[in-house]
């Protein structure tokens, strides 16, 4: 049977069990909205903004393992769409976005919202097509989710012009794809897995630094039998944070520019460190000039090659899916007659122990004005430890990223590659419609939220309740924080004039909203926002914080782990 | 150090922007990239003669393997290899100037494949310092304008880049 190129491109995502797709019309797309229409396959959302469309579906691929879907129209639905996309690049999200394009005879005619999408988004794309012949829709769309969720996972766009969502073609869905030029290793290399595991086995000072590719690879399994097993302790990146269970004895917590005291000082002085679906970047171990004046050997397990030997130079190598060569170590371990030396590891832990003593997340808890970090405790006490919780960016992220203890993988979600602040909001829609049921907060700043206010209405639309934590100092934080550091308290232009009156503004839009003045309220207005009575109602807690209060530990640029400034 | 690049990409639209893309996006150096089908039409084969470290060149050669259009990437400088350039050069072939450069092309093995009252046009392949040493060589009032198409390499004896 002939069908229209939108027609199949609608079927295409049934095919591909897509349930839900974060999009806005335009008129290039126009065609492939009204068989959205005309189908009850999947669920269409209609955001506010392109760039929400796509951090929608990049939450709901994080808090699912799926991959995320976005169609937007051609020219500003495009380059509004490029945010996001540079931000699910980023953090390797799967995800499938389709744009519209121009009919292609109008293509480089500088037509009316016309733009070379394909070349805007080159840089930060896994891979794009632009779809010239609708022969060639079909494959073209299974290749896009093929290459989106396999390997290292990342954002494939697709560009269909008009004229191509109007003709008419046979149509057949591809049940399988190979292309000769994309072949993904999942099994690591067996012999590096025996020197690696020798190398664990041998191991005084072992740490385990564990990061995004855990959660992506759905490894935390194998990650938290591998470390119990071996009894070896673990720290995660800001990527990994519930990879291994934060409130397990051998947690060391976060690493990296903000990490603990005890998770740093560990990684640097360890003698024998494996990296797993990380990526030794420069807010983790700082300068590698620095990382390198302690001595360790080095195992790093990746899925991409390229991501391996980049920064830091590593002994054993091991390219492969995360969980496969989890799996393997495991079994070696287990068949090994050998075990770490345990009287070393004892002396090893109980350094780090000491380490731990410093209790470097230390801040006021008798404070008169609310400490953000309180906050976020209450929070993580309150849910249980349950929630989804997603982030912006900038210093409540930080802290949410410190004192939310994650257990479990997939629950914390923010934009740790880009850092695009006005992803909370827009993920979040995404993670709660994937999880009707969860508890999902937003934790946010004032200057982050402005960024995607306007999903407000979206979350009414289609009765989101998610419950949005907005610590409210009045200042762009982490700008504020640095420039009180590194530029002599010169505040420029990081100081939040003129804020909406948030409570009401959520209720413009349809939603509950607290404002929040007093330490001692902070427990009541969360429990209210999370009450059954409140359950199928977004609730903005506008918590107004202390404007002073800084991120502590911090490794300030071009040092290295070893030089914290502690509160 | 120098190392001549060669890969095999699918012959499709924007293959080269994603390794020209690559590059610039990378701070990778780029001495000169050449680019045409193969006799598998469905394939295109470029040459990159780039620098640097050991260091940048396994990342060069990683991340050109992890584009996805990408089929077969080799580091000819790894081992035995051919690399050849061609150059045109235009020449002043007036007065004194007609016999020198003729016999400047032979001494270089070039050959005049234009010839004008005023001009010869002289085709000279070789190794890019063979074209490099001609052109030092020459008087610079004599020279009018040069074109080179950047090196193509290939691997001596057996070994072989195919998909």
């Amino acid at each position: 049977m002939e069908l229209t190129g939108a027609e199949i491109t609608v079927r295409c995502l049934a095919e591909e069990g897509v349930e839900y797709v974060f999009g806005y019309p335009g008129g290039a797309v126009l065609n492939i909205y009204d068989e959205i229409y005309k189908q009850d396959k999947f669920k269409h959302v209609l955001v506010r903004h392109e760039q929400a469309a796509v951090h929608a579906a990049d939450g709901y691929s994080r808090a699912t393992g799926r991959t995320g879907v976005a169609l937007v129209t051609s020219g500003p639905g495009a380059t509004n769409a490029v945010t996001g996309i540079a931000t699910a690049y980023m953090d390797s999200i799967p995800m499938v976005v389709i744009s519209g394009q121009v009919p292609t005879p109008a293509i480089g005619m500088d037509a009316f919202q016309e733009v070379d999408t394909v070349g805007i988004t080159r840089p930060c794309v896994k891979h794009n097509f632009l779809v010239k012949d609708i022969r060639e829709l079909a494959s073209t769309i299974k290749k896009a989710f093929y290459i989106a969720s396999t390997g290292r996972p990342g954002p494939v766009l697709v560009d269909i012009p008009k004229d191509v969502t109007q003709f008419t073609t046979e149509y057949e869905y591809p049940k399988s794809i190979s292309l000769r030029s994309y072949n993904p290793v999942t099994k690591g290399h067996t012999g590096q897995i025996k020197r690696a595991v020798q190398m664990l086995l041998n191991a005084k000072r072992p740490m385990i630094y564990a990061g995004g590719g855990v959660i992506l690879s759905d490894a935390a399994k194998q990650l938290t039998e591998l470390a119990r097993l071996l009894g070896f302790p673990c720290t995660n990146t800001l990527m990994g944070l519930g990879g291994f269970p934060a409130s397990d004895p051998l947690s060391v917590g976060m690493l990296g520019m903000h990490g603990t005291y005890e998770a740093n000082m560990a990684v640097h002085h360890s003698d024998v460190l494996v990296a797993i679906g990380a990526r030794f970047d420069d807010r983790v171990i700082g300068n590698p000039e620095h990382f390198y004046q302690e001595e360790r050997q080095i195992i790093h397990i990746d899925i991409d090659p390229s991501s391996i030997s980049k920064r830091v130079k590593v002994d054993v190598p091991i390219v492969g899916n995360v969980p496969e060569v989890l799996t393997e170590m495991i079994k070696l371990i287990k068949a090994s007659k050998e075990k770490p030396d345990q009287a070393a590891l004892k002396t090893w832990l109980t350094q780090i122990e000491l380490w731990r003593s410093r209790d470097c997340l230390k801040y006021d808890r008798n404070s008169d004005i609310i400490k953000p970090q309180f906050v976020l405790e209450k929070l993580h006490e309150i849910t249980g430890g349950d929630a989804f919780v997603t982030s912006d960016v900038g210093q409540h992220q930080m802290w949410a990223a410190q004192f939310y203890k994650f257990d479990k993988p997939r629950r914390w979600i923010n934009s740790g590659g880009l850092g695009t602040m006005g992803f909370g909001l827009p993920a979040a829609m995404g993670v709660q419609l994937a999880h009707p049921e969860a508890m999902v907060a937003c934790v946010t700043g004032e200057g982050s939220i402005q960024m995607n206010i306007q999903e407000l209405a979206t979350c009414k639309q289609f009765n989101i309740p998610i419950k949005i934590i907005l610590l409210n100092n009045r200042y762009l934080g982490m700008v504020r924080q640095w420039q009180e550091f590194f530029y002599g308290e010169r505040y420029a232009e990081s100081y939040m004039d003129t804020l909406p009156d948030f409570v009401k503004l959520a209720e413009a839009y349809g939603h509950a909203g607290r404002r929040i003045d007093n330490p001692a309220e902070v427990e009541d207005a969360l429990k209210w926002a999370f009450s059954a009575e409140m359950k199928d109602t977004l609730v903005f807690l506008d918590f107004r914080t202390d404007q002073t209060e800084n991120v502590y530990p911090m490794i300030p640029g071009g040092k290295g782990l070893s030089e914290m400034i502690l509160v | 150090m120098r190392h001549i690049i060669s890969l095999l990409m699918e012959n499709e639209a924007g293959a080269l922007s994603r390794v020209a893309g690559l590059f610039s996006a990378r701070g990778y150096n780029i001495e000169s990239l050449t680019v045409a089908p193969t006799e598998d039409e469905t394939m295109s084969r470029m040459t990159i003669v780039t620098r640097g470290s050991d260091e940048v060149i396994e990342q060069i050669t990683k991340q050109l393997n992890k584009l996805i259009d990408t089929v077969k990437v080799v580091d000819l400088s790894d081992g035995e290899h051919i690399e050849r350039e061609l150059m045109l050069v235009k020449v002043r072939a007036e007065g004194e100037w007609r016999e020198e450069m003729k016999r400047m092309s032979d001494i270089f093995r070039g050959r005049i494949i234009d010839v004008t009252d005023k001009t010869y046009t002289i085709e000279m392949t070789g190794a890019g310092h063979k074209l490099d040493a001609f052109l030092e060589a020459l008087d610079k009032s004599a020279l009018l304008e040069t074109v080179r198409t950047g090196a193509s390499g290939i691997g001596r004896g057996e070994r072989i880049l195919k998909s």
